[in-house]
C-alpha cells in the first residue's frame, strides 16, 4: 500500500531510523530538521513496491561520511538534489521515484529532502534494511544491480561521476577519497534501476517498517506499557521477528579514532551484578558484541544500544561515560545472511575472524 | 558553620548549615534587586541563631534566576548569533530550532559567515574579517548587546572563533558581551551553538546578579568566599559565573534534589520540587539524580549539556489563577507575591491564596480570601493534583510504586495523597531544600587538554588524566573518599601528528569542611 508522509512523522521516523542505524547512520535529526524546512504542510507519496511498475525508473539518494562530521558539519542544503540531477543528466534519463539505499539513521531522510524538493515519489524500501558503513554493502549489488555510475556532489556545487563498471569495492574507495577530500561528508546518487530490479533486489518495506517502529516506541512510553515490549511486538510480523536483549549496564569506557574517513572504536559496558563486561566494537555502526568475551551477536544482524529505561536509541558517537543502556540485538531478513550476502556485508568484510551465527541462537528472548 | 542560600524568582531561601546538618533554616521573598531579600534572609538566620561574621567559612548560593529569564522570555539581552562555516551549514541557520517566542525575546539575529574548519583541520574557507565587520555594523545598527560565536569544528581549532571574537570586539566596543562556543559546549554543532546563544542572552543579567549577591553578602558583614552551585552540584566562584551563566541552568533542580536526598532519607524517589513560579519533577535513583539520554531541552531549545533529566510545568505559589476557568499559571507575580497577591492586600488571585482559603497555608490575611467559594477553591486545588501527579507519571518510566517527595515553599499546594502515586513525603525542612542542597556543595577538578597518545598506551594515559583530575578536586578542597569522575569526553584530532587526542576528564567530591 502507498501512504503518504507528512512532516509530523518525521520524528517518529528519525526514531525509528536510530534504532535501525545500530548506532551509526548518523543522527537523523539534521536530516529531520532539512526534511521539515524543505517539505512544510505538503506531502511525500511513499510508494509500497508493489505498487512501482517494472519499467519505472529509480534513482536512489544518500549522504556518506562519518557520523562524527555529520553532527557538526551541517549541508548547504543543495547537495543531495544536485547529486540526483548530476546521475540524471549523465545517463540521459529522468527519474520517476527516488530510494533510500539504507533505511538506518540519516540516509532514512535524505531521500525525503530530494522527494520534497522535486516532487517525485519515494520507494518504500532500501538496500541495506539497516545502516552500513560502506557503498558496496548493498542488497542491490548482491543480487546483481550495480552501483555505477554515481554521482557525488559538494557544499561548494562540486560534481563529480564516478563509473566503475561491476568493481562497487572500486566505486566505494574512488567516493570514499573523494569525501574526504570534500570534507567528511558528501551527498550522492547511484544505484540507479528499474522497478522489476528494486522489487529483485531491495529489502522491502523498511521505511514503513522505521515509522512503525518509531511510533510504537513513543505510544508505549506515553502510555507507560514497556518500549521494550513495544519493539519486540513491532517487529514480530516482519522480516526482523527476533529481539533479544543482550546486556544491561553502565558505559564505562568509549575508545574513538576517525580514521580512513570511519569511526571507529570500541566501547565498555559493566555490569552492576556479576562484574562481567561487555564489549561493543564498531565501524560507524555496532559490529560485534561480546559478553565476557564471547560473541553474542554479530553483524549484519543489528547490535543497538539504547536508554535502559526509555528505549531511545543511542548512536556511536551518542556513547558516553556513566550512561545506563540496554544492548538489544535484533535479527536480520533471510536475504541478508545468504552466503553472498555475507561475503558483501558479514563479519569478514569487516575484518573480524569471527563467523556469522544469528542472534536468535545467542541469548534468551526479549520478554517472551 | 556555611550558610547556603537559594534565591527563586518568588522566594529566597537561607540555611545556616554545620556540615550536612541545617542548624536554622529561613525563608523571604525575593526582592526585585536580589540585594535586600539576601540580607533579611541572613539577618533573619541571626536572629535566630546568633553568629559571628568570621564563623561562616563560605556562602554558597544557588539560583534559578537563569533559568526563569529563559523560560519567562523575560529579561534577556537582544542577542546576535553569527555562525562560520559558509558555504557549508546554509540548510540550517543559528536560532533555526528555537521557538518563535524566544528566538523573538531574544531578538534573535542570525549571520552566516565564511570559515570554519573541517573534521581534519583544513580550512573550510578563509575568514573574511570585511564580512564579520559588515555584520557586526548590521547587528550595531539593530541594538545587539550579546553575540555568540559557534564555528564550525571549533572543538577540533578554536582559532577563528577567537580571531572572530577580537574583530566583533574592536567593531562593537566592550559593553557587547561575546561568547565563545568552544568555551561551551562539545561536538555537535547546533547543540553546542544553541548553549552559547543562551549563555549570550543571560550576559547581562549575569552581571547584574553577581553584582547584586556579592553586595548583599558583604553588606551583612561577611567576608567569607562566595560561590555559585552549577548544574553538576559543582561550585563556580563570581567571576566564572559572569562569562558563563548558562552553567547555573540546572542547578536547582540538582540542588532541590540533593536536598529531598539529604532531608528525607530516600534514595529512589520522585522529587517534586513547588517554587513560586515553576513546579520541577526530577527522578532520584539510588541518590543521584537521572539524568537525560541524549538530547536536553531546555525551554524547547535543544542543547547537550549533561543535565538532571527535569519536567518543568508552569505551576508555584505564585502563579496566577484565572477567576473563570480556575486555570493556573504559567504567568506567575514571582517575587511581587507580597504585593500583589489577595492575602497581601494586592488584587491578583494566585495559587497562595488558594492555598490560604483551603487552610493549607498561614501567611497573609485570611480574611482577604473569605469570600473564595468553597466548590472553586476545592477545583482549583484537584486541577493542580491532577497536572502534578500526571508529570510524575509521565516521568516514571515503569508502572512500578515510587514515592513522591515535595519540597519547596509551594509544595503546601499539594495534598497530603496524590493520585496514582499515594502518600506525598514531606521532609522536616522541606521548605528549604534547595538551600540546604545547595550548601552540601561538591567541589570539583577538569582537565582539558591536548594528549598524544601512543598506540597500545590509551589507558596508561587516561588513568593518568582522571589521576590529576581527582588530584586536582582534592586541590580544591574535596574530601579524597568521595572524588569521583562524573564527566569525560575524547575528541581524536586527526590532523596533528602522534594520535592527538582531546580529553576532558571532570572530578567531583565533596568539600572538607572539617564537620
Amino acid at each position: 500500500m502507498s501512504w503518504q508522509l507528512r512532516a509530523s512523522d518525521l520524528p517518529d521516523l528519525a526514531r525509528g531510523a536510530t534504532l535501525l542505524g545500530t548506532g551509526g547512520g548518523g543522527d537523523p535529526y539534521i536530516g529531520r530538521m532539512l526534511a521539515e524546512r524543505v517539505l512544510g504542510d505538503r506531502a511525500i507519496t511513499v510508494l509500497d513496491p508493489d505498487d512501482l511498475a517494472d519499467e519505472a525508473f529509480v534513482i536512489p539518494t544518500a549522504q556518506m561520511g562519518a557520523p562524527t562530521v555529520m553532527v557538526e558539519k551541517i549541508p548547504a542544503g543543495t547537495e543531495p538534489t544536485l547529486a540526483l540531477r548530476t546521475l540524471e543528466e549523465h545517463l540521459g534519463r529522468k527519474a520517476d521515484a527516488t530510494m533510500p539505499i539504507e533505511c538506518g539513521g540519516i540516509n532514512s531522510m535524505i531521500p525525503l529532502i530530494v522527494a520534497a524538493e522535486t516532487g517525485l515519489p519515494v520507494v518504500d524500501a532500501d538496500g541495506m534494511g539497516r545502516a552500513f558503513p560502506e557503498l558496496y554493502m548493498e542488497t542491490f549489488a548482491v543480487y546483481g544491480v550495480h552501483g555505477s555510475p554515481l554521482a557525488i556532489a559538494g557544499e561548494r556545487g562540486e560534481r563529480v561521476v564516478i563509473d566503475t563498471g561491476d568493481d562497487d569495492r572500486q566505486m566505494e574507495w574512488l567516493a570514499r577519497g573523494i569525501t574526504i577530500r570534500l570534507g567528511g561528508v558528501a551527498h550522492i546518487a547511484e544505484y540507479a534501476m528499474t522497478g522489476a530490479e528494486v522489487k529483485r533486489t531491495a529489502v522491502p518495506r523498511t521505511l514503513s517498517m522505521a515509522l512503525s517502529l518509531g511510533r510504537s516506541m513513543r505510544l508505549a512510553r506515553e502510555e507507560h506499557r514497556s518500549p521494550f515490549d513495544a519493539i519486540a511486538l513491532t517487529l514480530a510480523g516482519t522480516q526482523y521477528a527476533h529481539v533479544r536483549e543482550l546486556f544491561v549496564g553502565k558505559v564505562t569506557d568509549v575508545e574513538r579514532r576517525t580514521t580512513d574517513g570511519f569511526a571507529k572504536g570500541r566501547a565498555v559496558i559493566s555490569g552492576t551484578g556479576d562484574g562481567e563486561d561487555f564489549e561493543i566494537e564498531f565501524q560507524n555502526e555496532n559490529l560485534i558484541a561480546r559478553r565476557g568475551g564471547e560473541v553474542v551477536a554479530i553483524v549484519p544482524d543489528l547490535v543497538c544500544v539504547v536508554d535502559h529505561e526509555s528505549a531511545e536509541p543511542i548512536t556511536t558517537e551518542g556513547l558516553r561515560y556513566g550512561q545506563r543502556v540496554r544492548v538489544l540485538g535484533i535479527s536480520t531478513p533471510e536475504m541478508m545472511r545468504t552466503p553472498e550476502a555475507l561475503e558483501a556485508f558479514g563479519p569478514s568484510s569487516f575484518g573480524l575472524k569471527e563467523d556469522f551465527a544469528p542472534v536468535e541462537g545467542a541469548a534468551v528472548a526479549l520478554r517472551p | 558553620m556555611h550558610i547556603g542560600i537559594d534565591v527563586g524568582g518568588t522566594n529566597t531561601d537561607a540555611v545556616l548549615m554545620e556540615g550536612t546538618r541545617a542548624i536554622e533554616g529561613v525563608k523571604h521573598s525575593t526582592t526585585p534587586d536580589v540585594t535586600s531579600g539576601i540580607v533579611q534572609a541572613i539577618e533573619d538566620l541571626r536572629a535566630r541563631h546568633p553568629f559571628q561574621d568570621t564563623q561562616i567559612d563560605a556562602v554558597m548560593i544557588g539560583t534559578t534566576h537563569f533559568i526563569n529569564a529563559l523560560v519567562q522570555a523575560n529579561r534577556l539581552a537582544p542577542t546576535a548569533a553569527l555562525r562560520l562555516g559558509l558555504p557549508a551549514t546554509k540548510a540550517l541557520p543559528p536560532l533555526v530550532d528555537w521557538p518563535e517566542a524566544l528566538s523573538s525575546a531574544i531578538q534573535g539575529r542570525s549571520y552566516l559567515a565564511h570559515g570554519g574548519y573541517e573534521f581534519d583541520g583544513r580550512p573550510i574557507s578563509p575568514l573574511d574579517p570585511e564580512e564579520l565587520r559588515k555584520h557586526a555594523a548590521d547587528m550595531k545598527s539593530n541594538g545587539i548587546r550579546s553575540v555568540a560565536v559557534s564555528s564550525v569544528f571549533s572543538p577540533v581549532n578554536h582559532d577563528l572563533e577567537v580571531e572572530t571574537g577580537r574583530i566583533l570586539a574592536d567593531e562593537l566596543g566592550p559593553e557587547v558581551a561575546i561568547s565563545l562556543s568552544h568555551e561551551i559546549g562539545r561536538i555537535g554543532l547546533l547543540e553546542r551553538e544553541n548553549a552559547t546563544i543562551i549563555n549570550a542572552a543571560l550576559r547581562e543579567l549575569a552581571s547584574e546578579i553577581v553584582d547584586g549577591l556579592t553586595a548583599a553578602v558583604r553588606a551583612e558583614g561577611i567576608s567569607a568566599p562566595i560561590f555559585l552551585s552549577q548544574n553538576d552540584g559543582t561550585l563556580m566562584d563570581e567571576d566564572y559565573v559572569r562569562l558563563y551563566p548558562v552553567a547555573t541552568f540546572a542547578s536547582g533542580p540538582t540542588n532541590s534534589m540533593r536536598g529531598a536526598a539529604v532531608t528525607s532519607g530516600l534514595a529512589t524517589c520522585a522529587v517534586v520540587d513547588i517554587g513560586g513560579t515553576t513546579t520541577d519533577i526530577g527522578l532520584l535513583i539510588n541518590g543521584f539524580p537521572r539524568e537525560t539520554a541524549n538530547e536536553v531541552k531546555v525551554a524547547g531549545i535543544r542543547t547537550n549539556f549533561r543535565m538532571p533529566d527535569v519536567l518543568s510545568i508552569g505551576i508555584g505559589g505564585g502563579s496566577i489563577v484565572d477567576p473563570v476557568s480556575g486555570e493556573v499559571g504559567p504567568e506567575s507575580v514571582g517575587y511581587r507575591l507580597t504585593t500583589e497577591a489577595l492575602v497581601f492586600g494586592g488584587s491578583t488571585l494566585t495559587a497562595t491564596d488558594i492555598a490560604v482559603a483551603a487552610g493549607r497555608a498561614d501567611i497573609g490575611d485570611p480574611s482577604k480570601v473569605a469570600h473564595l467559594d468553597p466548590d472553586f477553591i476545592r477545583r482549583v486545588l484537584d486541577r493542580i493534583a491532577e497536572r502534578i501527579s500526571e508529570a510524575v507519571d509521565r516521568m516514571r518510566t515503569s508502572p512500578d510504586p515510587i514515592p513522591v517527595v515535595a519540597v519547596g515553599g509551594g509544595s503546601v499546594l499539594l495534598p497530603d495523597r496524590l493520585p496514582l502515586f499515594g502518600t506525598v513525603h514531606r521532609p522536616e525542612n522541606y521548605a528549604v531544600a534547595n538551600a540546604i542542597g545547595a550548601s552540601i556543595a561538591q567541589v570539583g577538578g577538569e582537565i582539558d587538554k591536548v594528549f598524544a597518545v601512543e598506540p597500545g598506551h590509551r589507558e596508561e594515559t587516561l588513568a593518568q588524566v582522571r589521576a590529576e583530575a581527582s588530584d586536582k578536586a582534592v586541590a580544591a578542597g574535596a574530601k579524597p573518599s568521595t572524588v569521583m569522575i562524573v564527566d569525560f569526553d575524547e575528541v581524536p584530532l586527526p590532523y596533528l601528528p602522534g594520535n592527538a587526542t582531546r580529553i576532558r576528564v571532570k572530578a567531583v567530591g565533596d568539600l572538607d569542611m572539617g564537620a
